[in-house]
């Protein structure tokens, strides 16, 4: 007969579910799963009895439809006898063209001023604060609209560049033509060209790719590679005997003489713009729209840029270039081999937010139309086959992905630089 | 001592410093053309900022300010200046300039947004300036949610008062309730006792009291909204709701609660990953399309929401820097003095966090106030909307510069104004040894 009590049996109880922490997570976490199911499905109802009732429910067929109206702006082939689908993908284009014009000149524009707010000399550092505060605190869409008010009310007009009297003339060696209609530059033709490849058929999304440019990029490629090998060796050669052995000219001609000769051999020329009739004729016609939406966000974005890159650079202690300095590197060695690579690490995580914010942005090119992914598939496409749903949806997916692919990027570009901790 | 022949006894006086060291010389030197590059830098400066200034000035200066439209301005400008270019014509302003800050809004009733704004900076004194101002102002503060829409949109002031009275019977529940029955029933008890004053009783007693002691403003469209008033309205709201939600959003995406932390990470990761105009759609195509068939509510109310969604997505992300940068012993120091997880957050990680993500917050809030101009292009009447509005007017048709600049000082002046107060914000709360 054991005298010794059983331990006590530790039942069940329902009020345990919420006095109980071991019990109380798992309570707040359902009723927060099915607080959420209940309003999206009472969202998804409401959704569906009003698309019935309007008529409408949801469909994507409007995409194989044809749209019906021009793009001005655009990189493939287009017209308005083409279908949505492809007017979208024109849209997604333009929208990735300004979005990575405008990262590169912001980001190049921004770390001037940025470095140049820096500066000892007193006069430049207040300039660029002026810049800075003007750009930053005015919205973006101002600057948007701005831009495009200087380019089309004060540039010159096409009739002034007519004529025997004429008050304007072309730019550059009669090269580029600016006019209030937009810039005119020179376009890249092959007279031996190699053709393009055709890809996805005749689809919506049929996609042309010129052989020359691949055959371009393949070189340049090639190129690069063995310049970093002769790079490679001459570092061998340096760790080996002490001197390093002058590369540059052999680094330069294989850099540009494969360049060269595949450019003759395909029969390069520019096609320069001509005033022809009303209008120029020939180059590339880079639009009102297309320039001020750059010009602004980059200007813009720049602003933002430029505060990081201070931040980034002050954030490098003194001791840092001191002890570069102690070690005998020139200036500009330590800015390579020492700031820069640490300032780096601040500035990418706040870089990666402004090119995302940059790419956001170029939604607002529906205000000075500019046809990019807002402009076609969620501004006309839109108001012409009254699909909002599906429009908007597609809309907010495809920056979705964009944004996403972006800061993947970007994360895997900071892991590289990132300070390993051990 | 004899072969020494000279030493010096007393000290020599000391010498000015040459005169190219100080002074203006000297600065000049030190700061302008200390190195050759330098030279060159600051000649480039001063004529880029000559040349600027040689156009700006007379741009600004030699202006007209009376005038009935462009054409006017232009005839003026020859016979005074010889030439109309190179010279504002500031009269649209002078005659514009009510309708660029208040939009369509009724000119007899322009005493209520004005009054708006003055409450606005009273309810905000005893939170800007908390060391100089009564904290009693505190009141004026919390009634200004009921009482801003109420002056700006007009209607019976008893449908104010009946929202108002929910928040407060749900209060004193909460307050009286939580020994008899517990804190969480409580809190659900006062949420209850809210939701049915408000969904059944406050209807009736609208009624009855409009009946008894009618107290009314007219009523304003929403259409009517405008102009710079509708950046300031959108801008506070947004501003106002979206730290609170932003706080719960953040302190959400930290939970060591697997749902509704990832509930938390795709709301926040889809707003910030498409642009605020689309969601601007939403509000105006969509919105309606997500609810109850036939309800159909305000434009502006709808565009208040997707703001304040979107700016809260943004205020999540600046808060968890805050959460994140804070050292792990202040939430181990919180967990030793045994406070559960609302009052540590309260009393000891929010301050903390709060106060290391100012700068964060408050540029959140500048780029809050400036994408408020989007709603323009879902056709509201904002500043920018105006612009369009008045260049259709024959009168004013081709006028750009004088508008956008008017336009471009307002919004700098608030942002500018909100940049410095976080700064002196975070000299005031910088508690460590300077």
């Amino acid at each position: 007969m054991s005298t010794l009590t059983e331990p006590p049996v530790e039942r069940f109880r329902i009020s345990m579910l919420l006095y109980d922490a071991r019990y109380r997570s798992a309570t707040i976490q359902v009723v927060a799963m099915l607080f959420f199911m209940l309003v999206a499905a009472w969202l998804v109802n409401n959704a569906i009895i009003n698309l019935n009732t309007l008529g409408k429910p949801i469909s994507f067929k409007f995409l194989s439809n044809p749209a019906g109206y021009d793009i001005n702006q655009r990189l493939l082939e287009y017209s308005s006898r083409d279908i949505n689908l492809r007017a979208a993908l024109i849209g997604l284009l333009n929208t990735l063209v300004v979005a990575f014009l405008g990262c590169i000149t912001a980001t190049i524009i921004g770390v001037i001023v940025g470095v140049l707010r820096l500066s000892s000399n007193w006069l430049v550092a207040r300039i660029m604060t002026v810049y800075v505060e003007m750009f930053r605190n005015v919205p973006v869409l101002l600057w948007i609209i701005l831009a495009w008010a200087i380019l089309s009310e004060a540039l010159p007009k096409i009739k002034s560049f007519r004529g025997e009297n004429a008050t304007s003339s072309m730019s550059l060696f009669d090269t580029v033509a600016v006019t209030n209609r937009g810039i005119y530059i020179p376009e890249a033709l092959f007279s031996r060209s190699l053709g393009n490849v055709h890809l996805l058929g005749d689809s919506g999304l049929r996609f042309d790719i010129s052989i020359d440019l691949i055959a371009i990029v393949v070189v340049l490629a090639l190129s690069i590679f063995a310049v970093r090998k002769v790079k490679a060796r001459a570092t061998a050669v340096q760790e080996a005997t002490g001197e390093r052995p002058t590369t540059w000219y052999i680094q330069l001609g294989i850099l540009f003489v494969p360049m060269i000769a595949l450019l003759v051999a395909l029969g390069f020329h520019l096609g320069l713009p001509e005033l022809k009739g009303f209008n120029f004729k020939g180059g590339t016609h880079l639009r009102n729209s297309l320039i001020a939406l750059w010009l602004a966000l980059s200007l813009y974005t720049a602003a933002f840029i430029a505060e990081i890159v201070r931040g980034g650079i002050l954030a490098i202690s003194t001791g840092q270039s001191e002890a570069a300095a102690a070690l005998g590197l020139k200036p500009n060695r330590t800015m390579s081999l020492v700031i820069l690579p640490q300032a780096l690490r601040v500035i990418i995580p706040p870089m990666i937010s402004n090119y995302l914010n940059l790419t956001k942005n170029s939604s607002l090119a529906i205000a000075v139309g500019y046809f990019d992914l807002t402009g076609t598939l969620g501004g006309v496409t839109l108001n012409q086959t009254g699909r909002e749903l599906e429009c908007v949806l597609l809309l907010m997916l495809v920056y979705l992905v964009i944004s996403l692919l972006i800061s993947a990027v970007m994360n895997w570009y900071n892991k590289r630089v990132e300070l390993v901790e051990r | 001592m004899s072969d020494l022949s000279f030493v010096r006894t007393e000290m020599l006086p000391e010498k000015a410093p040459p005169a190219s060291e100080i002074g203006i010389v000297g600065w000049l030197r030190h700061n302008l053309f200390s190195g050759w590059v330098n030279s060159i830098l600051t000649i480039i400066s001063l004529a880029a900022i000559y040349g600027v200034l040689s156009v700006l000035i007379p741009y600004v200066f030699l202006s007209v300010w009376n005038a009935e439209s462009l054409n006017e301005c232009r005839e003026i400008m020859n016979e005074t200046w010889g030439s109309s270019h190179g010279h504002a014509c500031w009269a649209v302003i002078n005659e514009r300039w009510l309708q660029l800050l208040f939009g369509f809004y009724p000119p007899e009733f322009y005493w209520r947004p004005i009054l708006s704004l003055v409450l606005l900076v009273v309810a905000l004194a005893p939170i800007l300036y908390s060391d100089r101002v009564s904290s009693k102002l505190l009141i004026v503060t919390a009634l200004y949610p009921f009482i801003m829409p109420w002056l700006m949109w007009g209607g019976s002031v008893w449908g104010t008062v009946s929202v108002a009275f929910g928040f407060v019977a749900g209060y004193l529940v909460l307050k009286y309730a939580t020994e008899a029955l517990g804190e969480l029933f409580a809190m659900i008890a006062g949420a209850v006792v809210a939701i049915v004053w408000w969904l059944f009783i406050a209807g009736m007693f609208v009624g009855a009291m409009d009946a008894i002691l009618p107290i009314a403003l007219e009523t304003v469209q929403s259409r009517k909204f405008g102009g710079f008033m509708l950046a300031i309205l959108l801008g506070v709201v947004a501003i106002g709701c979206s730290l609170p939600i932003g706080i719960v959003l953040a302190l959400g995406r930290q939970s060591h609660l697997p749902i509704v932390k990832w509930l938390c990470v795709c709301f926040i990761e889809f707003i910030r990953g498409v642009p605020l105009i689309t969601l601007l759609f939403v509000a105006s195509l969509l919105l309606n399309i997500f609810l109850p068939p036939g309800t159909n509510f305000d434009i502006i109310l709808r565009v208040m929401i997707m703001v304040t969604l979107f700016a809260s997505a943004y205020m999540a992300e600046v808060i968890r820097g805050g959460l994140a940068a804070l050292p792990r012993g202040q939430y181990e120091g919180a967990d030793s003095l045994g406070l559960d997880y609302w009052q540590s957050q309260r009393l000891i990680i929010m301050p903390q966090a709060l106060k290391i993500s100012i700068p964060g917050i408050v540029s959140t809030f500048i780029g809050v106030f400036k994408d408020t101009t989007l709603v323009s292009i879902i056709g509201l009447f904002d500043v920018i909307g105006l612009t369009h509005a008045i260049r259709a007017d024959t009168a004013w048709n081709g006028i750009y510069w004088e508008l956008f600049a008017f336009i471009a000082l307002l919004f700098f002046i608030v942002c500018f104004s909100m940049s410095r107060y976080s700064m002196y914000l975070e000299r005031k709360l910088r508690t460590d040894h300077k």
